[in-house]
């Protein structure tokens, strides 16, 4: 075995981000920490800088290999392939994106420390590393190290107790949820008797072990998939977390990691368990309907912002389990454009959460909306934009991730299912347009002006823009989706 | 022999695990699960894995559970509270745990693990740490690589979420303490002598 048999290429971006986060941790280390912690300090800018660059860096690395040295690499532990490409693409994208809305509310609080940077760093380290595992080993390595950082992350504000609950929810949930995941791993492993993603597939195809067994694995693997995306009945810690979390932890939350955790989903239902599909398929058609059910139409009595965006997510998951229920590369790509579309949307909602925040006052309440249309008409048209698209109303880029994945459900014969889909849309569409509402019919009952910094209000404004340009023009994002699915 | 050996301490193991969940005392829960460990040790050197048993031992016995019973002995659980609303759970409890075992016996009973062969036997002169040595660091790098992440994390996390600098605190620099001259903290003052006063 020699240095070149790794085919370390393959595994560039990640290396670049390893060795950078640890020379980011090392810059941050050498520096004074102590007037940074204070509330309304500079906080740690030059690990901000650092830590913007490094995910510039590594974007511009997966692009320049995007689609080249694809297939396994690093003993088979590790594999890339154009579809994992763009997701790390989002992936990184995602983080900048968080890392910029954040800054403002983190230094007002105290917390822009570098730790946060650093964590957040070797979070998205494991997601990169979840996005191309092709071993159950490399899946269960990246979610963990996706994972641990999560966990502290949300715990970083000490002095707040929410934080600290929703942290302990979230680790003990999330610990369960890798048992489980675990535990169907060690069925298949002894069904099979390789930890390798392609020869279980094999070994699962030519079928000479025991179906009941394989079945008794998947059903496992699903229930900590679930968990991680949180799909309904696996839902209980989200809520909680996304509203108990500081707003730039629930940014980063919401978008990165379900990319990942998608990745996941797809790297062991698609990949690896795909001769199971008329399995998992009932069990995801039943996570879907009651995600949709159950998310839909509690986030309709929620008076907190961040926990009615968490609700949203639950059944937007549902939606997502939708598009992979067709079992086809149409279903499969339409489930990677609805994950892309709700990571644009969530990002661009906890932005405007933390834009309205200020030190001493957290806009997380559906009634802090109020009256923003009159205190900067622009941000509200932002909003707008994001609570219409989350909807699904056209011209915006959700009305088309909704479409292609109702579409390939009647396709692949799921009419029932599409119709319930739609059904539960329309009671969604109520709670995003009561944001809406507030905005622009009722009375401001804070009048205090918002002061964005020029890198969030021109990235926030991006983001939105970019809502409606991809809704206007969706064939570009939708093709690269399908090209890198049919080259899967 | 060797079935009797598995079977004596699977055993052991299960009584000692069933143990650590039902016991009231708390360190004899911890110390049932050193039990645990130790016969799960047992297991792997029967599998012909001694150098991870003997790493169990060292690091769950030795030092993990330590540190356990340390944490043990020093937190004042009130079990009580923990134990609030058991029997109000407990058939709900027990039917979902009936039934996953069952489901499970069902399942997993019937012989459904069939079709691979038991590897052979190594020769005498096999040496367990000198292999897992050679793959560790070739097959296995990557997963091995982004274990010691893992770990690189949990230190910063550790670090992060309970290392506070109080600004008002009193601590003490050993350096400055060793360096410390006699002109640093004494002083001599010259008085002058004076008369006692006589007590009236």
């Amino acid at each position: 075995m020699t240095f070149a048999m790794l085919k370390l290429a393959a595994a560039s971006p990640e290396v670049l981000v390893l060795v950078g986060a640890c020379a980011i941790l090392m810059v941050d280390v050498f520096r004074t920490q102590e007037k940074n912690t204070k509330k309304g300090a500079e906080g740690a800018v030059l690990t901000y800088w650092l830590s913007l660059i490094l995910l510039f860096l590594g974007a511009f690395v997966t692009f320049l290999g995007f689609g080249k040295h694809t297939g396994l690499a690093l003993n088979g532990y590790f594999l890339k392939d154009s579809l994992g490409d763009l997701l790390k693409l989002f992936i990184y994208l995602a983080a900048f994106v968080t890392f910029v809305y954040s800054r403002d509310y983190l230094r007002e609080r105290g917390l822009l420390t570098g730790e946060f940077f650093v964590l957040a760093l070797f979070s998205v380290l494991g997601m990169l590393v979840l996005v191309s595992a092709s071993s159950f080993l490399t899946v269960f390595l990246g979610l963990e190290l996706m994972s641990l950082p999560l966990y502290a992350l949300i715990a970083l504000d000490r002095d707040s107790a929410t934080a600290s609950e929703a942290a302990m929810k979230y680790f003990v949930m999330g610990a369960i949820a890798t048992g489980m995941l675990l535990y169907g791993m060690s069925m298949l492993y002894g069904a099979t008797g390789s930890l390798d993603l392609g020869k279980v597939s094999e070994a699962v195809r030519h079928g000479d072990q025991k179906h009941i067994v394989l079945v008794f694995g998947l059903v496992f693997m699903v229930v900590g998939v679930a968990f991680k995306l949180g799909a309904v009945p696996f839902h209980m810690w989200l809520p909680d977390v996304y509203q108990g979390s500081p707003t730039p932890v629930t940014l980063f939350l919401s978008a990165a990691p379900k990319l990942a955790a998608f990745a996941m989903l797809l790297r062991l239902f698609m990949g690896a368990l795909e001769p199971l599909a008329v399995e998992w398929q009932q069990m995801l058609a039943i996570l879907a309907v009651l995600s949709m059910a159950v998310g839909n139409v509690i986030a309709v009595s929620q008076t907190n912002l961040k926990r009615m965006l968490g609700y949203s997510a639950i059944a937007h998951v549902g939606f997502l389990f939708l598009g992979m229920l067709a079992t086809n590369p149409q279903g499969y790509s339409a489930a990677l454009f609805y994950m892309i579309t709700y990571s644009l949307m969530s990002l661009a909602s906890f932005g405007v959460i933390l834009l309205l925040s200020r030190l001493g006052f957290e806009a997380d309440r559906v009634e802090d909306c109020k009256g923003l249309g009159e205190r900067s008409p622009w941000f509200a048209a932002v909003m707008a934009v994001v609570m219409l698209s989350m909807a699904g109303v056209p011209p915006f880029l959700g009305f088309w991730a909704k479409w292609e994945v109702l579409r390939t459900a009647v396709d692949a014969g799921h009419v029932s299912l599409a119709l319930v889909a739609v059904a539960f849309s329309v009671i969604g569409a109520w709670y995003y347009l009561r944001v809406i509402w507030f905005m622009y019919f009722e009375k401001a009952q804070d009048t205090a002006p918002l002061v964005p910094t020029v890198g969030m209000g021109v990235l926030l404004s991006a983001n939105a823009l970019a809502l409606l340009y991809l809704g206007l023009f969706p064939s570009s994002l939708m093709a690269v989706c399908v090209l890198v699915m049919g080259a899967h | 022999m060797e079935s009797f050996l598995f079977y004596l301490f699977s055993t052991i193991l299960l009584v000692a695990a069933t143990a650590v969940i039902t016991v009231r005392h708390t360190v004899r829960a911890a110390l049932s699960l050193v039990l645990v460990f130790f016969t799960s040790a047992a297991l792997w050197v029967l599998l012909e894995a001694e150098f991870l048993a003997v790493t169990l031992v060292v690091v769950y016995v030795g030092a993990v559970m330590v540190l356990f019973l340390f944490v043990v002995m020093m937190i004042d659980t009130n079990t009580t509270v923990l134990r609030e609303g058991f029997t109000k759970y407990l058939p709900l409890g027990v039917l979902v745990a009936v039934t996953m075992a069952a489901e499970m016996f069902l399942a997993l009973g019937s012989p459904g693990f069939g079709g691979m062969a038991a590897p052979a036997p190594h020769p005498a002169s096999y040496n367990n740490v000198a292999e897992l040595g050679s793959i560790l660091y070739t097959q296995y790098v990557y997963p091995f690589e982004l274990a010691s992440v893992i770990l690189l994390v949990a230190i910063i996390a550790a670090i992060a979420l309970t290392f506070r600098r109080r600004p008002g605190t009193k601590y003490q620099d050993p350096a400055r303490q060793v360096s410390v001259r006699r002109a640093d903290c004494v002083r001599l003052v010259q008085m002058p002598a004076a008369r006692k006063t006589p007590a009236p």
